[in-house]
């Protein structure tokens, strides 16, 4: 056990490395010069200037990719001109067009985006997995048909879609909420909730049915397997069959692909968030690449693949720990 | 008639297959019955519709778009009639069903005991605890060793005889007065099965249960029944006393079942004189002098592990072996013994951890030229996508022939060769049944004039006719041309009847070999002993001997 | 298993002698009309596409072409008339702010959705055979170095990872082929898993051992024993890739970060929408209709070819019931 947990932390570990070398050399090598990237559309020359000098940027490559992997770890200083800037590990750079370390922004989005995901994984773990467990209880009838048929229909929508219609329809026509706006939940524990509840539904009912999907398809494989036919075999009823017997195989999937759309979420539901203008890290991300601002998306593409890969880790482990017959190694 | 356990009359069974309105008749008419305490053994072939005769027992078929005529009464139950409550209260308590694949026929989620107590609660008002202690000790009675402790364990962790034994536990807990077995032995090996086949008959004498056995091995039957019911094609062919059906078979077809069946007391049939097979090689161009001859195939010292550090298994542990021209090796063991192991080293496809494999003499690396393999299932041998005939010819244009008329007849002959029809060049596997689709996998072997043919298992997924018909095809072509066979079994009976030599494995290493009339009539080793006592025989008495030695009387 | 009975009599549209895996995999899917229908949808959406250059010409209308005159500046833009506009000469109305036709828009933009959903398939298919086949049969270093790469890919958030690329890439870089490459390139790992699993899965299998003992190269073996047999998984997870991507290059598009104005895209005439919600209805529910439409359709078609070409869905039927039957 203790070998395969540090194996697989081994292993997300080598990937942020590469992942932090990819993006890194992706958008300080590549085309473009980064200081007037970095600083924006308005700086002038000298302060461009300073900027490059500030960035190290007239190091070696291989320099400014080991003091950016020190800035990670260890937290570092950008000196240059009149200023000396600090900044504590893990340091992700500075946002000249925000004036800003990246780390510190993106924590401040942080609480939002969790808020969305947390009330996502909820709905998809009550509506999905409900879902999937009711059309495989009353397969062969109507109401598993007509499930199907919205879960076929939900599974090709895209979120952006769910999302507008739902906008249009609640806010525009039927004017039962405002449109939302984000508030924190420390400064309106109510006002929070009303403002992310069509957030939540979009997500949530656009993940349900996938896991609608996969907690019926596991229950039934099981349900064709041979020791379902022993317990039939004994008298066992049909609802024991499939509630104690059957979902026990929709378990593990369930709980591993939660793990990992958890953690893709908190890395930033980018299309939710834009949509409802919630100020998490997905948003973050796509105003950063509207104004090319570098240092804030590498940030936030380094922040999403952390939690990623160790979401995907976190799966492995509930995976292997749901399913015990996996022998882990 | 009411004091009758199981009353089937005219049982017809039809499974709906594809469109509406379309249907396959399983079982055509059966009826019979049988006393309480009484043991009925139901016999036939794949496709004969003898379990689906079981399944009726239990109204399996309710709800799956089966249809179904005439009546079955269970313990004076009409199945057909019965209420959903009533069939679950039948199903379990009244009789109970033993099934063949022990591992898939448990929830690997949870604890046998559990699973078992979960039985128990469905049939009787008592308490989680109680329930629980009730499995304990029917585990106990069915002879799992630390019945406690084992209980608390989940199926995997079991070994398939003792997951054959949780079942048949998980059958008992409610005392049942009949115990339906379809195919209770097929997945154990056989020293394991003369073990299950013994606990089925002390429990019969014991709880005075009646016994339903399905087997398509009519020497299992003959160990553990009063009575059998020979099947064919949905219908029932012959019912009588299991001496008098043996001994004076009445129907055509239970002469042929019983005439294609193994026996392991029959001395090879006579072949020919070591000289023509001698010339035969010559003829091949492998032979050399009588004494000096080259053995097509030699291994030294094989080894194979796999695995590594801690979980490092040792398939094969140290084998020597010489197989020359003409000749059939046969190579038998229990499941896990390395014979297969072995086999792959010997044509190449598995490189050994040490030892050598030396072909003709020349030690070989890679996959040499001249050998060739008949595998065991006949479904994964010959790829889907692709005739048969072309299957045939691939190891043809393998070897670089390019003129596509030789190819082409050189395929139709072997075809023919083989007992198909040279009209079969063009259809895809899916067409042909298993025996003849092992037959092409021959043919394919054949193709490229080998020197050295390794079987491995080539009829044990075959129906127990076909199993003769392939055999004799192998024998007949080996003589024919003069090739070094080498050929894998468990099946003891079935080594016997193609082998000049035999060699018997256990846990990698060969523990006894010799000529194969001298290793069978008079075992040197107990382990070679030991499997030859617990192959079922087709003669109750002698069955009824061989338990009385092995349990003693009690 | 358990000895299970083969049919006596051969079922109902029992195959004919000689019937070879692709004929059999077409006559499942003409069995299943919700897959026929959508086929037919996509096909009719796709020559429309096809022949928009055509279509604009006869509806003498420029997608690209402002008409100031059709909206109503003193309201913000919104087009006159009933239903957005709707008028003999604009099919579907016009554009709301711009006055610019919908129905060539649209038509345009389902050139984009096609053409970006379909390309980025052939790539991942490309990219994911390659790479699963060279880490199944290739040797032990590379064979393991790929599948962590894979891993990787596979694990890596795909939309934040496109737009992040967006961000670096120079605006005058052909947008749909940037879309194709971006998708193509950071979305081939689901394909190579498959594909490696697969060969492994029959690499051990007996008719492949086989053709080794036969005396054929990897190569050969690759080609003529494993590729057909590939064929069928390859193409159903393409089938079902095509929607994806779809959705993919719609949210891109979307984000504003997609397709770049003026040419039309439908996830990138949506981005503007929230603003006509009440005002123009119709130009909300076009585009999202039309991609709802077209995306569910490739999933039912791809659902489709899946039953199709699974070699055990026909059998399925039939060994599944039978396990049922026993049950």
């Amino acid at each position: 056990m203790t070998r395969f947990v540090l194996g697989r932390l081994g292993g997300a570990l080598l990937v942020l490395l590469v992942l932090s070398l990819a993006v890194y050399a992706l958008f300080y090598v590549a085309p473009g010069d980064p200081a007037r990237l970095a600083c924006g559309e308005r700086c002038n020359p000298a302060q461009i200037a300073q900027v490059r000098e500030q960035l190290g940027l007239n190091d070696s490559v291989v320099v400014q990719y080991l003091h950016f992997l020190q800035g990670l770890l260890a937290g570092r200083d950008y000196s240059g001109g009149a200023a000396v800037l600090h900044c504590d590990a893990p340091c992700l750079g500075f946002s000249y067009q925000n004036d800003r370390q990246v780390t510190e922004l993106l924590l401040e989005r942080l609480p939002a985006t969790f808020s969305l995901a947390l009330g996502a994984l909820v709905i998809w773990l009550v509506v999905g997995v409900g879902t999937g467990l009711l059309s495989a209880l009353r397969r062969g009838g109507a109401t598993e048909r007509v499930l199907t048929v919205l879960t076929l229909a939900a599974t090709g929508t895209p979120v952006f879609i769910l999302g507008l219609l739902l906008l249009m329809a609640v806010c525009a026509y039927l004017q039962w909420l405002p449109f939302p706006t984000y508030v924190p939940f420390g400064e309106d524990a109510e006002q929070w909730a009303w403002n992310l509840l069509l957030p939540w539904i979009t997500l949530g009912v656009f993940e349900s049915a996938k896991y609608a999907r996969i907690t019926r398809s596991s229950t039934l494989e099981t349900l064709a397997e041979d020791h379902i036919r022993t317990f039939r075999a004994y008298g066992v009823g049909e609802r024991a069959l499939v509630t104690r017997h059957a979902v026990r195989g929709a378990v593990a999937p369930v709980i591993a692909l939660s793990a990992v759309d958890f953690g893709t979420m908190i890395g930033g539901a980018v299309l939710t968030e834009s949509l409802f203008g919630i100020p998490g890290l997905g948003k973050t991300l796509i105003d950063g690449v509207r104004v090319v601002d570098l240092p804030v998306v590498v940030g936030v593409v380094l922040a999403i693949g952390t939690a990623v890969v160790i979401a995907g880790a976190v799966a492995d482990l509930l995976y292997a720990v749901a399913d015990r017959r996996v022998t882990l190694s | 008639m009411s004091d009758l356990l199981v009353d089937v009359r005219d049982l017809v069974v039809d499974f709906p297959v594809g469109g509406p309105g379309a249907y396959v008749r399983a079982v055509d008419g059966v009826s019979f019955t049988m006393g309480p305490g009484h043991a009925l053994g139901i016999v036939g072939e794949s496709g004969s519709g003898k379990s689906t005769v079981a399944a009726a027992l239990l109204g399996l078929h309710r709800g799956t778009g089966t249809r179904l005529g005439g009546t079955v009464r269970v313990a004076g139950t009409d199945v057909g009639g019965a209420s959903a409550a009533e069939l679950r209260r039948l199903r379990g308590a009244t009789a109970a069903m033993v099934f063949q694949d022990p591992l898939s026929s448990l929830d690997p989620y949870y604890a046998v005991g559990d699973q078992i107590a979960e039985v128990y609660r469905v049939h009787a008002a008592v308490s989680r605890r109680a329930a629980r202690a009730r499995a304990v000790s029917v585990l106990d009675r069915v002879g799992i060793p630390d019945a406690v402790r084992r209980s608390r364990a989940r199926p995997h962790e079991f070994s398939g005889g003792m997951r054959q034994r949780a079942l048949i536990a998980m059958a008992l807990v409610c005392e049942p007065r009949l115990l339906i077995a379809d195919e209770p032995t097929t997945a154990l090996d056989v020293t394991v099965q003369a073990q299950i086949l013994d606990l089925l008959h002390g429990l019969r004498r014991e709880e005075g249960l009646g016994l339903l056995l399905v087997t398509h091995d009519v020497g299992v039957a003959a160990e553990s029944v009063d009575e059998l019911l020979v099947m064919r094609d949905g219908h029932a062919v012959e019912r009588g006393p299991v001496a008098e059906v043996l001994a004076g078979p009445a129907d055509p077809y239970t002469r042929a079942l019983l005439a294609a069946v193994p026996r392991l007391d029959a001395p090879r049939k006579p072949r020919p004189s070591r000289e023509t097979a001698t010339t035969a090689a010559g003829v091949a161009g492998v032979a050399g002098g009588d004494g000096a001859e080259v053995p097509v195939v030699e291994a030294l010292g094989l080894r194979r592990e796999f695995g590594r550090g801690k979980r490092r298994v040792t398939a094969v542990g140290g084998v020597s072996l010489a197989v020359r021209a003409g000749e059939t090796l046969g190579v038998v063991g229990e499941s896990g013994s390395g014979k297969s192991t072995l086999g792959r080293m010997l044509v190449g496809l598995l490189e050994p951890s040490s030892g050598r494999v030396r072909h003709a003499g020349d030690e070989a690396r890679g996959i040499p030229a001249g050998v060739q393999m008949v595998f065991q299932d006949p479904v994964s041998s010959l790829n889907p996508r692709r005739s048969v005939g072309e299957s045939i010819a691939d190891p043809l244009r393998a070897a670089g022939e390019r003129d596509e008329a030789a190819i082409r007849a050189r395929a139709l002959a072997l075809l023919e060769r083989v007992g198909l029809e040279p009209g079969h060049y063009d259809r895809y596997p899916h067409e042909f049944s298993g025996g003849q689709r092992q037959r092409v996998g021959i043919a394919r072997a054949l193709a490229p004039r080998p020197r050295l043919i390794v079987c491995d298992e080539p009829v044990s997924a075959l129906d127990v006719t076909t199993q003769a018909q392939v055999t004799a095809l192998l024998a007949e072509l080996q003589q024919e041309l003069g090739i070094a066979l080498v050929f894998i079994a468990h099946d003891l009976a079935v080594v016997r009847q193609v082998s000049d030599r035999v060699a018997v494995m256990r846990s990698g290493e060969i523990v006894e070999e010799g000529p194969v009339d001298e290793v069978y009539d008079r075992p040197a080793h107990p382990y070679t002993r030991q499997l030859l006592d617990a192959v079922p025989v087709l003669d109750p008495e002698l069955a009824a001997a061989r338990r009385h030695r092995a349990v003693g009387p009690s | 298993m358990t000895v299970l009975l083969e049919p006596a009599a051969p079922a109902p549209g029992a195959l004919a002698p000689g019937a070879g895996p692709a004929p059999r995999a077409w006559r499942r899917l003409r069995r299943r009309p919700a897959a026929l229908l959508a086929g037919g949808a996509l096909a009719l959406l796709v020559l429309l596409a096809l022949a928009a250059p055509l279509l604009a010409q006869l509806s003498g209308q420029d997608p690209n072409a402002y008409h100031d005159d059709l909206v109503d500046s003193a309201r913000g833009g919104v087009p006159l008339g009933s239903f957005g506009g709707i008028s003999g000469d604009h099919w579907l109305g016009v554009e709301p702010g711009t006055g610019r036709d919908l129905f060539t828009r649209l038509l345009y933009g389902a050139r984009v959705s096609l053409l970006v959903a379909l390309g980025a398939t052939v790539l991942q298919v490309l990219l994911g055979v390659v790479a699963g086949l060279t880490a199944a049969l290739g040797n032990r270093l590379l064979g393991r170095l790929i599948a962590r790469v894979t891993d990787v890919m596979i694990a890596l958030p795909l939309l934040v990872l496109a737009i992040a690329l967006t961000a670096v890439v120079p605006p005058d870089f052909p947008r749909p082929l940037l879309l194709v490459l971006a998708i193509g390139i950071l979305d081939w790992g689901g394909v190579a898993r498959m594909v490696r699993a697969q060969t492994l899965s029959l690499r051990g299998l007996d008719f492949v051992e086989a053709a080794r003992l036969s005396g054929n190269s990897t190569l050969r073996i690759a080609r003529r024993e494993l590729l057909p047999s590939l064929a069928a998984p390859v193409i159903t997870l393409a089938a079902l890739k095509v929607p994806t991507n779809m959705v993919i290059e719609a949210s891109l598009s979307f984000l504003g970060v997609g397709v770049k104005p003026p040419t039309p895209s439908w996830g990138q005439m949506l981005s503007g929408a929230q603003t006509w919600f009440r005002a123009d209805p119709a130009y909300v529910l076009l585009p999202a209709g039309l991609l709802f439409v077209t995306v569910l359709a490739f999933t039912v078609l791809g659902d489709g070819v899946r039953t199709a070409l699974d070699p055990r869905a026909g059998s399925r039927l039939r060994v599944g019931t039978r396990k049922e039957r026993t049950a």
